[in-house]
């Protein structure tokens, strides 16, 4: 149903429409007001007319259901959004162009491609740790603020790790651009990270060399060739480029995500200290990978799908204690996430642990034998359960792990007296944010820290983007 | 207002109970109950009373599959969950076997079913176990968004712009959009016996402001239940289920 043409001067949802900023194929960018001063707004319109690519329809739906997930300085501020009559999104209004209007500069000094790619990665690794990929990093997703912060815009093609991906159903053939998409995208995953990385490496190669490593292709069956043949090495084109850039390009470029950056933070942390990059064959390579190697990679993507996960290692003899000091209570749920995560990363080094997983019900000096009841009987029963379900997700043998709940009106000693009884060798506990009253006062954590007969490993939440 | 999805109960109360302490300390304002009130657990009498009270403060109330098979004669289920709806008739009194007897097959509220099993043969039982069924279901009805239990396994079926069905498995207490421009089946898991190998309750919580859906998890008294389930001299199989969420 074809409806009318948003007009300037137009209402839509409470948002007067002022200026039409862009119109694309897909969607219309209006400037917008509203009665409170909220800062520079942008609404964006799809066009859904039918017969239309379905992408244009869907990727708005996409959008509009992530955008409101995402918080902090390296995505627009999510306003407002509409469905029925006239559907839309109205977010913060990023000034500036992308870094598309740079493309006519190119290529770029060295050290401000560095600079400039630590700061999408340092957005990349913000959106990531949101849950987020992206899938479509290009100059023209990418935005700067006045303060320097890369923003990230556009997230139509973009996957949430925790919401459905109405995407990956839709088309048979890859989602993305010809000339950054990243290889698994190619076998249609849509839920690795990393992809973000091969397209970083995409545009980074761009700005410090003025050529796309592999080309512009237009016809996806050509997006095909990255999967065996390798980019001309960047020192090639430019041979004063650095052997740690090249380093760096390069490993984002690696067909398998394994061989890639693990994380964004971890590019960003290299393209701050290109001293510190380990370089490797990939910093001084000169020449592309010869017929044979082109050949044998070329008969491995034939029948390539997704790489299976790797397994865990063999179980080592070694068999250490470690125990989980677990704080239920509520509010502590990103802590108890963030203790599970380290507790997870530590069995993970040590196979043939076994996990204590603790927790201690506070008494009051008042009421020692209020457990003693009924409802005290239920809450102890209460608490194992909570312990079993938060350990769950680590799916460890019912032979390497047990559960504890300990009553006592000093936490901090019914922990440390466990430890010291039961031959633990490793606490590992959370601690909320620190301030000036706690301090003061001293925590359970600190406690234990200070007393503990062994290894004590704090767990806190790390900051959010700040703004 | 908040609107709490609960099904395949299976009489168990302590992960009954613990879904509704959990619903209510978070100011859930309505409850839908998608059937199965009965077999498997050991107190079908407690979980239909708590039921009727229910659905006297205003509680829609399915009939499942289970529920129904108490009021016939006829065997269509397998050895273990026969042998649990013939301990579970000696159990229920005549009230609560008339209200059995009276409960809907399906409801429709605007544009939302709310169904036991499936829209294409409410009576008929079939499983939606993948986009397939999904799809018959979505097709045999032209409300927006169904919801049924049935499978014990939480799933979240849409359907694409293109036709197609997908499916995609909830992340416990995350807020997922039912975005309107789309038509969904949700699949909620089961409160009284889980078979994801998640052994914690689950309930489906419907945010009719934002319009969005979250699968909950309510860890609960599992041993004790299960202690129940032996005591009443029903199969061990049933007590090591609910162990183990499978």
């Amino acid at each position: 149903m074809p409806r009318r043409r948003p007009e300037a001067g137009q209402v839509i949802g409470g948002f007067r429409l002022e200026e039409l900023v862009h119109e694309g194929g897909m969607a219309h960018l209006w400037r917008v007001s509203r009665a409170e001063a909220d800062g520079p707004l942008l609404m964006k319109i799809p066009m859904l007319r039918p017969g239309e690519d379905p992408a244009a329809i869907v990727g708005f739906e996409v959008e509009q259901m992530i955008l409101p997930r995402l918080s902090g300085v390296h995505v627009p501020r999510f306003v407002a959004a509409g469905d029925f009559d006239q559907p839309y999104i109205v977010m913060e209004h990023i000034a500036g162009p992308s870094l598309k209007a740079r493309l006519n500069e190119l290529p770029l000094r060295f050290d401000e491609v560095a600079d400039i790619g630590a700061r999408i990665a340092t957005a990349l690794h913000d959106i990531h740790r949101q849950h987020v990929i992206h899938l479509d990093l290009k100059p023209s997703n990418i935005m700067l603020r006045d303060s320097g912060k890369a923003v990230l815009i556009d997230f139509g093609l973009a996957r949430h790790d925790e919401l459905p991906d109405l995407l990956a159903e839709e088309f048979n053939g890859p989602i993305g651009t010809g000339a950054y998409i990243s290889p698994e995208q190619l076998h249609g995953i849509r839920s690795d990270p990393r992809s973000d990385l091969f397209a970083l490496g995409v545009l980074l190669y761009f700005f410090a060399t003025d050529e796309r490593p592999f080309g512009d292709p237009g016809a996806a069956r050509e997006w095909r060739r990255r999967l065996y043949r390798d980019p001309v090495p960047p020192r090639r084109r430019r041979p004063d480029c650095p052997p740690w850039l090249q380093e760096a390009i390069l490993r984002c470029l690696e067909v398998e995500a394994n061989d890639r950056y693990a994380t964004a933070g971890q590019l960003a942390f290299d393209l701050q200290h290109p001293e510190q990059i380990a370089l490797t064959e990939r910093a001084t390579r000169s020449r592309r990978d010869g017929t044979l190697a082109v050949a044998a990679r070329w008969y491995r993507a034939r029948g390539a799908a997704a790489a299976a996960r790797q397994s865990c290692a063999i179980q080592l003899a070694r068999a250490p204690i470690i125990m989980a000091a677990i704080d239920l209570s509520a509010g502590m749920e990103q802590l108890a996430e963030a203790l599970r995560v380290t507790v997870r990363r530590i069995l993970q080094t040590e196979q043939g642990a076994r996990l204590a997983c603790v927790n201690v019900m506070k008494l009051s000096r008042i009421a020692l034998d209020e457990f003693e009841d009924a409802e005290g009987r239920n809450r102890h029963l209460q608490r194992l359960a909570e312990l079993k379900h938060w350990a769950h997700p680590l799916e460890i043998p019912t032979n390497g792990i047990t559960y504890h709940v300990l009553e006592s009106v000093d936490p901090a000693g019914a922990l440390i007296d466990y430890a010291r009884n039961n031959n633990v060798d490793h606490i590992v506990m959370a601690a909320r944010g620190s301030s000036t009253l706690r301090r003061y006062l001293g925590s359970t954590s600190s406690e234990v820290v200070a007393n503990a007969p062994c290894t004590v490993t704090v767990v806190r939440t790390g900051q959010g983007a700040s703004h | 207002m908040l609107i709490a999805i609960l099904t395949d109960i299976h009489a168990n109360r302590e992960a009954l109970s613990a879904c509704l302490a959990h619903a209510e300390s978070i100011g859930v304002a309505r409850y839908v109950l998608l059937g199965d009130y009965v077999g498997y657990g050991a107190d079908p009498r407690w979980t239909i009373d708590t039921v009727i009270g229910l659905v006297e403060r205003g509680a829609t109330a399915i009939l499942g599959n289970h529920d129904a098979e108490v009021l016939t004669a006829r065997s269509r289920m397998n050895e273990v969950a026969q042998i649990a709806i013939e301990w579970t008739r000696t159990q229920l009194d005549a009230t609560q076997r008339d209200f059995i007897g009276r409960l809907p097959l399906m409801v429709e509220q605007g544009d939302t079913l709310f169904v036991h099993a499936n829209a294409w043969a409410p009576d008929g039982w079939g499983y939606v176990t993948g986009p397939a069924e999904a799809r018959r279901s979505l097709e045999a009805t032209s409300c927006r968004v169904t919801f049924c239990g049935h499978v014990h396994v939480p799933e979240l079926y849409f359907a694409t712009a293109t036709g197609k069905v997908a499916g995609f498995i909830p992340v416990a207490g995350t807020p997922m959009p039912l975005s309107p421009q789309r038509r969904w089946l949700a699949v909620i898991g089961a409160v009284g016996q889980p078979r994801d190998r998640i052994p914690a309750a689950c309930y489906g919580l419907l945010d009719d402001s934002t319009n969005s859906l979250t699968y909950v998890r309510v860890p609960y008294d599992v041993e004790s239940a299960a202690a129940k389930v032996r005591a009443a001299g029903l199969p061990g199989i049933l007590a090591i289920r609910l162990e183990q969420g499978y």
